[in-house]
């Protein structure tokens, strides 16, 4: 999953202003340039550069006989009848299904019972469910790995203790569900974050209105809280659908203690780096990672589109 | 590719560092709602508890011996005490690769989150301050860029850098990392909030040239802003693996996180020294100079978000 911060999407989601009417320097000049110049020089090396490529790998084929060829669409409508890459479609997609939503719902309750300020502690719970976001992935999956083990894992002490046969999280029913629980996990409290900064910024007048009125915390919930944060909501969803298909490091560390579960082309990315530093098919490889970057921008789109017109 | 940052709000206005101490102080909102609830505290204590379980395992198992791992409960210590000897062992192991990788991983973050953080400063501070030709389209251009997963540029990115023969250099990490979009998002806001127009008109009109107008006029007001991007390209950084992974061949350039993973690995491969007693440590390591930052530093973060609930 990707980084981003939970600030500054709570303040996107919150609708705030982006400061663009501000007041600036009015010379309009080349000045500007000065400063923001090196800027765009790294970015169009390290973003542009690779799209514009990127395009151009995918429409070229590499052959055995006469080097590289222009083949057009040839590489797009072969991933569109590849099994493989499909499989690893749905397996994202049904995890974006089911772990996004426990995800965000946690998350939501969490900020909410922050928010509410009755909770005994309320700085240690903040501090301490947001911790495993400083945690690296490699390293948080490490340690759920070792722990889902039947050896020396907390799974195989359960067994033991009591006489089960508890079934391994890491077999190729389960371990679908087990990466989720890591990937909820590191993000609970990130998600939390930007629900949390969001519910911060409520006018409190709105809070006196309600008690004025002899509105109960469930309807100051439904009636004021989730309406103000609706965009953090969409903003939090659009990250989390993105973090879903982009899901990679989990599955690729998980890999090496469980090396039968996971295939190759367990997910899109997955799938996309092994044709490339596996099978040095890097054409077919630009195809996949430019048609799961389109998929993943019209998804992140719709959602956005249906979360705000919910707003009207 | 995907080194975004997080932060506070530019709403912050915390130009005047006195705001960050109505962080602690913020008042109950209204008597009734600051009633404490002990069932809400214990329903939250089960997600604190799935928070720090893991964490808890970790520095457990870390003072555990190789045997010990597999000999023993998973959550409690062993008779043992080996917290010393495997800090020792991980610090010695294969000629003192793991400080390599520690010294690397710091070279890392001090250039790429660095950087990031220099450029970020720079241009946002162009966006909010300056009207230059092409204003807009920038804007257009980073924030379209945003939403493109970062995998999707992995593999352009790395044929580009392996003919530019970057790949295998520690180059080929830092300068990708060198570009946060949400890091430029915030201080632009933050700048345009910050920095009064007029403070820079009286700067100019004194004579300073433009960059002696920024760096001493303006860059002192942005602190607060510059801690909290500088923290979260950190832990972006820090806590890189796909873009090392693809990148970098040579153990000897490996950050940490990579450097965790091939230890694990090595058990799997035929010959291989299990040593998880090593990568558990190891672990604990990577996590806790992180850990100790988002501690350390909670009122600069923390105070961000509770910065728009003052404003009423």
């Amino acid at each position: 999953m990707t980084m981003t911060s939970p600030q500054v999407a709570a303040r996107a989601g919150a609708g705030a202003p982006a400061g663009q009417s501000s007041r600036r320097a009015s010379r309009r000049s080349w000045a500007g340039w000065w400063f923001i110049g090196p800027f765009m020089a790294v970015f169009a090396l390290v973003f542009l550069a690779p799209i514009a490529y990127s395009i151009y790998l995918s429409v070229f084929r590499n052959q055995l006989i006469g080097g590289t060829a222009f083949v057009g669409l040839d590489n797009y409508a072969r991933a569109l009848g590849d099994a493989q890459f499909w499989s690893a479609l749905g397996r994202v997609s049904l995890f974006l299904a089911v772990q996004v939503p426990v995800m965000l719902f946690i998350a939501l309750v969490v900020a909410l019972a922050l928010d509410s300020g009755r909770l005994y502690g309320r700085s240690f719970f903040r501090i301490s469910i947001f911790l495993p976001y400083a945690v690296p992935a490699v390293v948080a999956t490490l340690m759920w790995g070792f722990m889902y083990g039947t050896r020396f894992g907390l799974v195989g002490n359960i067994n033991q203790a009591f006489g089960l046969n508890l079934p391994s999280p890491l077999s190729s029913e389960l371990v679908l569900a087990s990466i989720g629980n890591i990937v909820t996990w590191e993000f609970i409290g990130y998600n939390m974050l930007i629900f949390y900064s969001a519910l911060t910024v409520i006018p409190k007048s709105l809070y006196e209105a309600a008690e004025i009125d002899g509105a109960g915390q469930l309807r100051v919930i439904t009636a004021i809280k989730l309406p103000a944060i609706r965009g953090a909501i969409v903003v939090a969803s659009i990250f989390s659908v993105i973090g879903s298909f982009q899901l990679f490091n989990e599955p690729s560390i998980l890999k090496s203690l469980s090396p039968n579960t996971i295939s190759t082309y367990f997910t899109p990315n997955l799938y996309a780096f092994s044709l490339s530093f596996s099978g040095q098919q890097y054409n077919y490889s630009a195809t996949v990672a430019i048609i799961m970057g389109l998929i993943t921008m019209a998804i992140a789109y719709a959602v956005q589109v249906r979360g705000m017109r919910k707003e009207r | 590719m995907s080194v975004q940052t997080a932060a506070r709000p530019g709403s912050a206005g915390a130009s005047s560092p006195a705001k960050f101490r109505t962080t602690r102080l913020r008042p109950a909102r209204i008597g009734r709602r600051s009633r404490r609830s002990l069932a809400l505290t214990l329903l939250m204590g089960l997600v604190l508890l799935y928070s720090l379980a893991p964490l808890f395992w970790l520095l457990v198992n870390a003072t555990k011996t190789q045997d010990g791992l597999l000999n023993s409960f998973g959550l409690w210590f062993d008779g043992d005490f080996a917290l010393w000897d495997n800090i020792a062992r991980t610090a010695t192991y294969d000629g003192g690769i793991f400080l390599r990788w520690f010294a690397n991983t710091v070279l890392y973050v001090v250039l790429g989150a660095g950087g990031a953080t220099f450029l970020a400063v720079l241009g946002g501070y162009a966006l909010a301050k300056f009207d230059f030709p092409g204003r807009k389209a920038v804007f257009a251009v980073v924030i379209g860029a945003v939403a493109i997963p970062g995998t999707a540029l992995a593999v352009p990115t790395f044929l580009m850098f392996s003919q530019m023969g970057l790949t295998n250099t520690p180059w080929a990490v830092i300068i990708p990392s060198l570009i946060s979009p949400f890091g430029l998002y915030l201080m632009w806001t933050f700048a345009s909030e910050a920095i009064p127009t007029e403070i820079m008109e009286s700067a100019r009109i004194d004579g300073a040239s433009e960059a002696r107008t920024f760096f001493q006029v303006c860059l002192p007001l942005l602190t607060p802003g510059i801690v909290t991007v500088l923290l979260f390209t950190m832990v972006a950084t820090w806590n890189n693996y796909f873009l090392p992974l693809i990148m970098l061949k040579n153990p000897d350039w490996y950050p940490l996180t990579l450097g965790l993973n091939a230890w694990n690995a090595q058990a799997a491969t035929a010959g291989g020294e299990a040593i998880f007693n090593l990568v558990i440590t190891g672990s604990l390591l990577t996590i806790l100079p992180l850990i100790a930052a988002f501690l350390l530093l909670q009122r600069y973060w923390q105070s961000g978000l509770s910065a728009g609930s003052v404003k009423e």
